[in-house]
């Protein structure tokens, strides 16, 4: 056996870098110089929008309007999250808002005229939502048809669906109270609380357990120090949530009282939950990336390409049903433009503003969150501000953009960096 | 001794376009092959043949002397054929460990199993005395490209496998890069696996090889020993397809 020379060349050896926070952060911000600038755009957006809004209009910082945030940019959350999927594919889904539309009439027509219990017709809406996500997904990979334009076709025959749903243009009203409470009914304080902590001690056990299962392997694990300052970020932030939420925020206190966290709240961190762990801890989320990143790499290492772009166009519709279950509560009611105008645009948005690439292979479950927060933020803030449409569409248009345009830039900056 | 690897009268048409002419090749155990070539007589599509990538249109391959089919890049794997494609398929938005085990994660229950992943792909990345990368958790599209084939390296290793075909792995390596790489491929070969180096570099191939199969136009030319060849032989075998009495004659295998 011959043996090793030292190559001077190429030294690819560095010590083990000893995890602590300090070398966490650095190892962060070579991160951010590199191009991955993950949600960092996202959350400095959410910064200085709220900054901004604050100062111009006080009533933005009120404990109604902070609710409101919630339950204004829901639908939009969810359908970004399905969004992400299809995204990181490389694909595309601009059918997602009338999908959303659709599942959403299923569900009023259902409600209404059959008199179904709710939970068979949210079933039916998702249902509906999933056999949308086989076709489409069907069309794409089986026939090949570009994602682009097969949803674009379906972006136009959804709309005409919706308006067959509603019967030419009537509006129809949803009036069951368990749908109607999921966008505009809280939880009760103390259950804000429990769900707070429930949701902090998991995350803490979590982390604890992973870092002490690595370090008795020997392998490299996060700092205590590490942890306590993850889970002490979330602790604050989210008891500050809970608090703000658990205020009295109606007008007239005495006749009716209005607390507590919105239902929507843990609606979208179950689903942030479960997504994430599919995306991260599967081998199916593993397989997703990979497609995303190297479709012929993952070909060649025998994963079934195909099925797995169909299955992100089912995650995808399926998701928007949800989204439009929940616009429907909101304004309790479906119409034809339910899932219209600026939806699609405003999910894809929330996606991309979050840190999800449009080119395929990157993104995160929570960048549809954090860029969903973005998007609500901006029209809540607008709308205070007195801007009608014009003002918010520009502007969302031009945020759009500009989160399109730091994609891009990203990723040609990793491309530099990683070639060397 | 039986060759590990023996593909016989391998035909391969892309269309109307007859790529591999009844090729012959085998492999033997602990010893690298080199399958030479000019650019376009079909190196890398015999290779992709043998791993599942294209199907056959005519041919036999045995492994270990018993015919196998091998319709898919799975049938190859399970057979202990890996290959390290020249177009590297590595997937740049992954790490090094999730490249590493792409398509067979191990999995504890419903999840994956990270912890005994990672330590497995440590584990053979030290024995192929690979001094590690800075961390194995790091993103494949920040590897230089000599690191990128490593990586590329360790993965068909990690499979137990028997036959670890390379299709021009220093094609895009700087010297020092280079050496590194044959160095890694004789150690392999060392540890009794067969297997295959496919490259342009006379010097390499030479370095390292035992036997050498030189194709041209879809024509196995010759398979002889190295220590039987000369430099000036297998250019001639590469550039004519014949030297002297080695090669075809007329254009087709003797
Ligand atoms: N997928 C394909 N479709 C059509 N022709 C191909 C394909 N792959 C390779 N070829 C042709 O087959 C011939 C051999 O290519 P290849 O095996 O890549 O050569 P080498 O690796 O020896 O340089 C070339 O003429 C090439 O153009
Ligand atoms: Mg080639």
């Amino acid at each position: 056996m011959s043996k090793v020379k030292e190559l001077p060349g190429e030294a690819i050896v560095a010590a083990t870098q000893a995890p602590s926070i300090g070398n966490s952060f650095r190892a962060y911000v070579q991160r951010v110089r590199g191009g991955d600038m993950g949600s960092l755009p996202a959350v400095l957006g959410l910064v200085v929008l709220c900054a901004v809004f604050a100062i111009a209009r006080p009533s933005f910082v009120t404990a109604i309007n902070f609710a409101n945030l919630f339950t204004q940019g829901a639908a939009i959350t969810l359908i970004a999250m399905g969004l992400v999927f299809v995204l990181l594919l490389g694909e595309i889904d601009l059918s997602a808002g009338y999908a959303s539309g659709v599942c959403a009439a299923v569900l009023a027509v259902t409600l209404a005229s059959l008199g179904l219990p709710w939970y068979v017709c949210a079933l039916a809406a998702i249902l509906t939502g999933v056999v949308i996500g086989v076709v489409l997904g069907a069309l794409v990979a089986k026939v090949g048809i570009p994602s682009f334009v097969v949803t674009l076709a379906a972006f136009l025959a959804f709309q005409g669906l919706v308006l067959v749903l509603v019967k030419e243009g009537t509006n129809i009203s949803v009036r069951d109270p368990v749908i109607v409470a999921i966008a505009n009914k809280n939880l009760e304080p103390w259950l804000g609380w429990a769900l707070y902590a429930v949701c902090v001690g998991v995350f803490a056990a979590i982390q604890l357990v992973r870092a002490t299962r690595r370090a008795k392997r020997g392998l490299t694990a996060d700092p205590l120090s590490l942890i306590a300052f993850r889970v002490g970020t979330l602790a604050v932030l989210a008891g500050v949530a809970v608090f703000v939420l658990n205020l009295e925020r109606s007008r007239n206190p005495a006749l009716v009282s209005l607390t507590g966290v919105p239902i929507v709240v843990p609606v979208i961190l179950v689903l942030l939950v479960v997504w994430t762990v599919i995306l991260r801890r599967t081998s199916f989320g593993r397989h997703l990336y990979a497609v995303g990143g190297n479709t012929e790499a993952a070909r060649r290492a025998g994963i079934p390409v195909d099925r797995l772009k169909i299955s992100a166009f089912v995650i995808c519709s399926a998701m928007a049903a949800v989204g439009g279950i929940v616009a429907a509560s909101r304004a309790s009611s479906v119409d034809p433009n339910t899932g219209g105008s600026s939806v699609l645009l405003y999910a894809v948005g929330a996606a991309v503003i979050g840190g999800t690439s449009l080119f395929g292979g990157k993104g995160r479950v929570l960048d549809a969150v954090l860029g969903g927060a973005v998007v609500a933020v901006i029209e809540n803030g607008m709308g205070l501000m007195g801007y009608g449409a014009s003002v918010k569409y520009l502007v969302t248009g031009c945020v759009l953009l500009l989160a399109a345009g730091v994609d891009a830039l990203a990723r040609r900056r990793a491309a530099a960096a990683g070639l060397r | 001794m039986t060759p590990l690897l023996e593909v016989r009268g391998i035909d391969k048409s892309f269309g109307p376009v007859k790529v591999l002419h009844n090729v012959e090749f085998s492999a033997y155990a602990g010893e690298v092959t080199a399958l030479v070539g000019d650019n376009g007589a079909g190196k890398s599509t015999l290779v992709k043949c043998i791993g599942g990538i294209y199907p056959i249109d005519g041919g036999e391959i045995f492994f270990d002397g018993k015919p196998v089919q091998i319709h898919t890049p799975r049938d190859a794997g399970e057979l202990g054929i890996e290959i390290v494609y020249q177009d590297l398929a590595l997937c740049d938005n992954l790490d090094i460990v999730q490249n590493m085990f792409l398509g067979r994660e191990r999995k504890s229950g419903l999840l994956l199993d990270e912890d005994s992943m990672e330590e497995l792909a440590e584990k053979t990345l030290s024995s192929l005395s690979v001094r590690t990368v800075k961390s194995i958790r790091q993103q494949v599209s920040s590897l230089s490209g000599g690191q990128r084939q490593t990586v590329a390296i360790a993965k068909a290793v990690l499979w137990n496998s028997k036959v670890v075909i390379l299709d021009e792995p220093t094609a895009a390596l700087g010297v020092a890069q280079t050496a590194q790489v044959l160095e890694l491929v004789r150690r392999l070969a060392d540890t009794g696996l067969a297997v295959v180096l496919i490259s342009h570099n006379m010097n390499d191939v030479f370095a390292v090889s035992d036997r050498i199969a030189a194709l041209y136009l879809g024509r196995m030319a010759a398979q002889v020993k190295t220590s039987d060849l000369t430099h000036a032989q297998v250019v001639e075998l590469i550039t004519a397809g014949r030297s002297g009495e080695l090669g075809l004659k007329n254009g087709v295998t003797p």
